[in-house]
């Protein structure tokens, strides 16, 4: 009951009206910008990072894990209503829940939607409680082999596990990586791949890299596919609300499937969007009547809502237990805690116990609030649609450009995050994924270090990946899992063999 | 552009097929990974007396970016013509361009006008030549904006920002 206990003084670190007024800020803004065609989570958190430079830690994480939720529950709004995802991962949402607006039965959707969300974030929330703790009380005892075989995990997972064609996952990777070597070596401070450029002696910055490749980069996505939106509009009354939560026990094996399905892809780094269709297709797999699913079914939403928000939370847990981050939000967030002085990883639960369980006791807050939230306002953020893009999309390049500049005050970076932003749109275009890109740029420096220092340790023998049981099966799970399309390849050739 | 039947009957034709540009970026990323490569090889990337040198993890980074680039160029190249999709279609790129210039030229006015000012101008700008939507809206809306950005980041969360002229003089 450790946990329970210091769950409280985590409530206690968060209840001050300074802190909750900048969760309520976080939860509009975080909404707003999940509204927002051409934006999302990842943007959202990076754009309005630097409002939080100035703040303490504990209320920046407050903040912005905050506009995250917002984020989340604001995904669901632009998919009912207007069919059109304003999140990757609310795509599934999409299927049943646009019909059901179609239907007129809008509010049944949104109430859902939001309350599936509320669900899944809770049981992730429940095991980030519960379990952090003790992973990163063990994960005190890495060296760097434990940290290099982990770090190489999760890049191998990316590229085993995606979706997306595998050299170009590691494209994505080795440039993130590369671009992340770039700058002063934390090593021996020798310079590299500068060529003499001073402006490049610093590196290239994490979070205007960020924001360029996921705020310019949608602005001109969003831009060229020209969005017409009409809508449904939708207000929630209490009594639809009453009449959604009485149904939904009657779900109960699907909200817990997609919740199990969620947490999972959340802390490998699956993510929420692998989450959200497993956990719809999962539903419909299941299913008695199949051929009611994509026709306005209720547990077609409840399904793929619950397992993004379940994948989303708790894609937090090994950033906050291990330093690494299950999602590209996650790795902004692990850029900001690097911008307020935190050295992130399994020291943050022992040095930094305010921020640790208050950002975990906003989890549980920022949620109940957020809900709450959404199905009192939905009108008044459905009608932000309606306001034409041609007034947004400036709005959000000129809060890009304050994102890029402010982290080091240099116009340079604000070059750098238009050449990001055009990087990023043709990526996009052809099918390059950014996410592993993004982790390797948070993660390069720290992979690169517990690789060298493991080698000086060793005296330059590999086989320190494998000189305990631990390192040993983290390694060998890591390049099992790089490996894992051509051994299941290889695997379904010896199985046809004989027929 | 292919011969098969389009989809969209308005659509405009396309100025370069996905292929072809997937190629062209992984020869741009081959030919980086190649300078990369050569610049970490020139800082040292092999084993000295402490360990790994600063151009070890690097350098063979390089070496698996250029490998994916030349197995993604294979494998477009050996890939059936037909299957191509368009990269982007003229009206498409047009609307692109429309966004992607006033960005560039609002980045350099910023030099020299300071971020408000400029902003104030990109949304103004784009709201009356792109959106053509009425000038008097366009004005109010984008002096809104900026006044907020200004209150928000330099007055309420002491963030600092590029400043102009009408900054200084503002006593700022």
């Amino acid at each position: 009951m450790e946990a329970f206990e210091l769950l409280v003084y985590g409530f206690g670190v968060l209840l001050t009206w300074k802190t909750l007024a900048l969760m309520m800020l976080g939860l509009v803004l975080g909404i707003f910008v999940g509204v927002l065609p051409g934006l999302g989570g990842p943007n959202g958190v990076a754009i309005l990072l630097p409002l939080t430079f100035t703040m303490d830690p504990t209320s920046a994480i407050v903040m912005l894990s905050c506009i995250y939720w917002g984020a989340l529950f604001g995904g669901a709004i632009t998919s009912i209503l207007f069919n059109i995802p304003g999140e990757a991962w609310s795509v599934a949402t999409t299927f049943d829940g646009y019909p059901m607006a179609q239907q007129g039965k809008a509010a049944e959707a949104l109430t859902a939607a939001f309350t599936s969300s509320f669900i899944g974030s809770l049981v992730a929330v429940l095991l980030i409680t519960f379990l952090a703790p003790g992973i990163a009380s063990f994960a005190l005892r890495f060296g760097p082999p434990e940290f290099f075989s982990v770090y190489l995990l999760t890049f191998c997972s990316f590229v085993g596990l995606g979706r997306e064609e595998k050299h170009k996952t590691v494209i994505s990777m080795s440039l993130g990586l590369l671009l992340a070597g770039v700058g002063m070596d934390t090593v021996s401070g020798q310079l590299r791949m500068t060529f003499g450029w001073s402006e490049l002696f610093r590196g290239i910055n994490f979070l205007v890299a960020v924001i360029g490749l996921f705020g310019i980069s949608e602005i001109l996505l969003t831009m060229e596919e020209r969005l017409a939106l009409r809508g449904h509009a939708a207000a929630i009354s209490p009594r639809v609300v009453l009449r959604v939560w009485k149904e939904m026990p009657r779900y109960w094996v699907t909200l817990l499937r997609s919740s199990v399905i969620g947490c999972w892809l959340g802390i490998t780094p699956g993510g929420a969007i692998a989450a959200s269709f497993m956990g719809y297709n999962l539903a419909k797999r299941f299913a008695k009547d199949k051929e009611s699913f994509g026709k306005g079914r209720i547990e077609g939403v409840f399904a793929p809502e619950t397992a993004a928000h379940a994948s989303g939370t708790s894609a937090l847990l090994p950033m906050l237990a291990l330093g690494i981050p299950g999602s590209g939000t996650a790795a902004i967030l692990l850029g900001g805690l690097m911008v307020w002085g935190l050295n992130p990883g399994p020291l943050l639960f022992v040095e930094h116990k305010n921020f640790v369980w208050g950002l975990i006791a906003s989890m549980y807050l920022g949620n109940v609030v957020g809900l709450v939230l959404v199905l009192s306002t939905v009108p008044i953020f459905a009608s932000v649609l309606r306001v034409p893009f041609a007034a947004i999309a400036p709005m959000i390049v000129v809060s890009c450009a304050i994102g890029a500049f402010a982290i080091q005050n240099a116009m340079f970076d604000i070059w750098l995050m238009l050449v990001f932003g055009i990087v990023g749109y043709v990526f996009k275009k052809i099918g390059i994924p950014l996410a592993p890109f993004t982790l390797a740029l948070v993660l390069g420096n720290r992979a690169e270090d517990a690789f060298r220092l493991s080698m000086i340790g060793a005296g330059g023998d590999m086989r320190v990946f494998w000189s305990n049981g631990l390192v040993g099966s983290i390694t060998t799970l890591a390049l099992l899992l790089l490996f894992w399309p051509l051994l299941s390849a290889a695997w379904d050739r010896v199985r046809r063999q004989p027929t | 552009m292919s011969a098969a039947p389009e989809e969209q009957p308005a659509a405009s034709p396309a100025v370069a097929s996905s292929r072809s540009v997937d190629i062209a970026v992984s020869l741009v990323l081959v030919a980086f990974a190649g300078l990369l490569a050569w610049d970490n090889w020139r800082t040292g990337m092999s084993w000295d007396s402490t360990g790994p040198q600063a151009g070890y993890f690097p350098f063979y980074l390089s070496l698996i970016l250029a490998g994916a680039g030349v197995y993604g160029i294979v494998k477009e190249l050996a890939a059936r013509r037909s299957a191509s999709e368009p990269f982007v279609r003229r009206e498409q790129l047009r609307r692109v361009v429309q966004v992607l210039i006033p960005t560039i030229a609002f980045c350099v006015l910023m030099q020299w006008l300071g971020l408000y000012v400029a902003s104030f101008l990109l949304i103004a700008g784009f709201m009356i030549w792109v959106g053509r939507i009425a000038a008097w809206k366009s004005v109010v809306t984008a002096l809104v904006f900026s006044i907020a950005m200004f209150v928000t980041f330099e007055i309420a969360f002491d963030v600092i920002m590029p400043k102009g002229p009408l900054e200084h003089l503002l006593g700022y």
